[in-house]
């Protein structure tokens, strides 16, 4: 017993505790800016100012934000389910924060002698671990909307599950098409296979953008987010969450933006590679830490021109009716995506025929 | 059906083309539009730090005037109650002692002087009424209060400060400097 405990490697077990607290910390403190990005965003492009009292550049507003919902009331409803009523907002925080699980940060850095993957867990599975976890996502919705007891969230739960399931066909299509080109499922295989040559995004586009259209109906956003109509349901699921459990819910959008814009980034962009640099020549003559540290700042760039462009779309474009959203999803993007894996696995086989019939 | 008027436009309800029904095009256009918003000015003025200009014959809160020599220009003639529609101003006269000279200008003055700043409708006939330049309506507006009883403005809040022995305050009051 006591030989199997010092077998295993305490430093490994370290380093992943480490890195997981770093990731979720700045998942968090991410989905904390994002609200504030969001609401100067939405008043630029309104010509307005925003925030801008908090702080300097009201910088300060998230956590003025946060502290104005932990001070508000809890407030559970008599009718409601509270084992479950409690249970769906940790859940919609638990599947966002573990989808962050899979994703390459970095190649590596070098760091006391030991040489650190800035991935907390490169399983060969990594895509299906996302869409495992995404599809659990739907659950945080679905308890919350029942256990409020409530109809109005009980209606927007069941668009929302709908909605998020239709949506996942699509985007596993739009995937598979990905995959015959990769040949792996392994997140850190695809970046590695996208270093110094062309982003999938250009072998893919009509992938890509069903893949972008669908990751914005997985995070409820603007113009699919429907299971939070305000102006029809009441808010939707989280009408009856008040303080900090409707801060959950809200916070788990974020994260899902935050986490969805590094799959497609990985995906399709390249990930952590820089682009226009070799970046294995580059840490040869820079030092590994060095290139890490712009490998990372490079993939929170390409989120970050995601993240602006999942607002930009929420002030631009007005939301879906239900059936119009059906019809998209059903009618147009699934046989899209088919066609797009038809088309791609067409030209895969030619490509290992050497372009001859 | 006939037209009424001339100015009839017949809109056509045709079925969306093929590159109107992809919503692609249509929705870049969108995006170009709300990005192009970014670059635009912004017609918000930061308000505490930033106050619009008022315009010169703007009816702010009033100001119980003094002379040149710091004397209350006010006689208490009860002219400007009188000319008060909402009756806002309340006011009791008092006669001057000996050796209040430089206190007062005229033999008569307004021991009590108030305006119910809840009442008054910022009509500027006080000032018009007044024989003595002694009320002047100014660029400030009623700022908040907690009580119905701190909008009644007396004396205290009303008197210009003292040029002589208050000239920073009397020059602020003015207008003259920031």
């Amino acid at each position: 017993m006591l030989g199997n405990l010092m077998a295993v490697d305490w430093g490994f077990v370290f380093e992943k505790l480490i890195l997981i607290a770093v990731v979720v910390t700045v998942s968090l403190v991410v989905a904390m800016y994002e609200t504030w990005a969001e609401r100067k965003v939405a008043a630029v492009i309104q010509d307005r100012r925003g925030p801008n009292r908090a702080g300097p550049f009201g910088l300060f507003q998230p956590l003025a934000d946060g502290l104005k919902l932990f001070m508000k009331e809890e407030i559970i409803p008599n009718s409601s389910n509270k084992l479950l009523f409690v249970m769906g907002p940790g859940l919609a925080m638990l599947t966002a924060m573990m989808t962050s699980a899979v994703i390459p940060w970095g190649s590596k850095i070098v760091l006391f002698g030991r040489t650190i993957p800035l991935q907390i867990a490169d399983i060969n599975i990594g895509i299906l671990y996302i869409f495992g976890v995404v599809s659990m996502g739907v659950y945080g919705i679905m308890i919350g909307g029942w256990a409020s007891n409530n109809k109005f969230s009980l209606l927007a739960a069941i668009r929302g599950a709908s909605q998020i399931i239709s949506y996942e066909l699509a985007m596993g299509l739009s995937i598979i098409a990905l995959l015959m080109l990769t040949g792996s499922l392994s997140l850190k295989t695809i970046i590695e296979q996208q270093q110094d040559h062309i982003y999938y995004v250009f072998f893919q586009p009509l992938g890509f953008l069903i893949f972008l259209i669908c990751a914005f109906a997985e995070c409820n956003r603007t113009p699919f987010d429907l299971s939070e109509a305000e102006n029809e349901l009441n808010f939707g699921y989280h009408q009856e969450y008040s303080s900090m459990k409707l801060g959950f819910y809200l916070f788990a959008e974020y994260i899902n933006m935050f986490v969805s814009s590094a799959v497609m980034a990985t995906l399709f962009f390249g990930g952590y590679d820089i682009p226009f640099v070799n970046d294995v020549s580059f840490g040869l003559h820079h030092g590994q830490n060095l290139l890490a540290l712009l490998q990372t700042v490079s993939l929170l760039a390409k989120i970050a021109c995601f993240v602006f462009f999942f607002m930009w779309v929420r002030w631009t474009i007005p939301r879906f009716r239900y059936d119009q959203l059906m019809d998209l999803g059903w009618k147009k993007l699934i046989p899209l995506s088919l066609v797009n894996m038809v088309v791609t696995g067409f030209l895969v086989l030619l490509r290992q025929n050497h372009w001859h019939f | 059906m006939q037209a009424l008027t001339n100015r009839v436009q017949v809109v056509e309800r045709k079925p969306l083309s093929f590159w109107e029904k992809l919503y692609i095009p249509a929705i870049a256009k969108g995006m170009f539009i709300t990005f192009s918003h970014i670059f635009k000015n912004k017609p918000t003025i930061n308000y505490p730090e930033k106050t619009r200009p008022f315009s010169p014959v703007f009816r702010g809160l009033h100001v119980l005037n003094r002379d040149e020599e710091g004397r209350e220009r006010c006689t208490a003639c009860g002219l400007c109650a009188v000319a008060c529609p909402a009756e806002a101003i309340t006011m009791e006269a008092a006669e001057r002692l000996p050796g209040e000279e430089g206190l007062y200008r005229e033999e008569k003055y307004a021991a009590k002087y108030e305006i119910n700043m809840l009442r008054c409708i910022f009509c500027g006939l006080c000032e018009e009424a007044c024989p003595k330049d002694a009320i002047y309506l100014s660029e400030t507006f009623a700022p908040a209060n907690y009580t119905r009883k701190g909008f009644i403005y007396g004396k205290e809040e009303l008197l210009i400060p003292d040029p002589k022995t208050q000239p920073e305050e009397f020059a602020k009051a003015k207008g003259l400097t920031k």
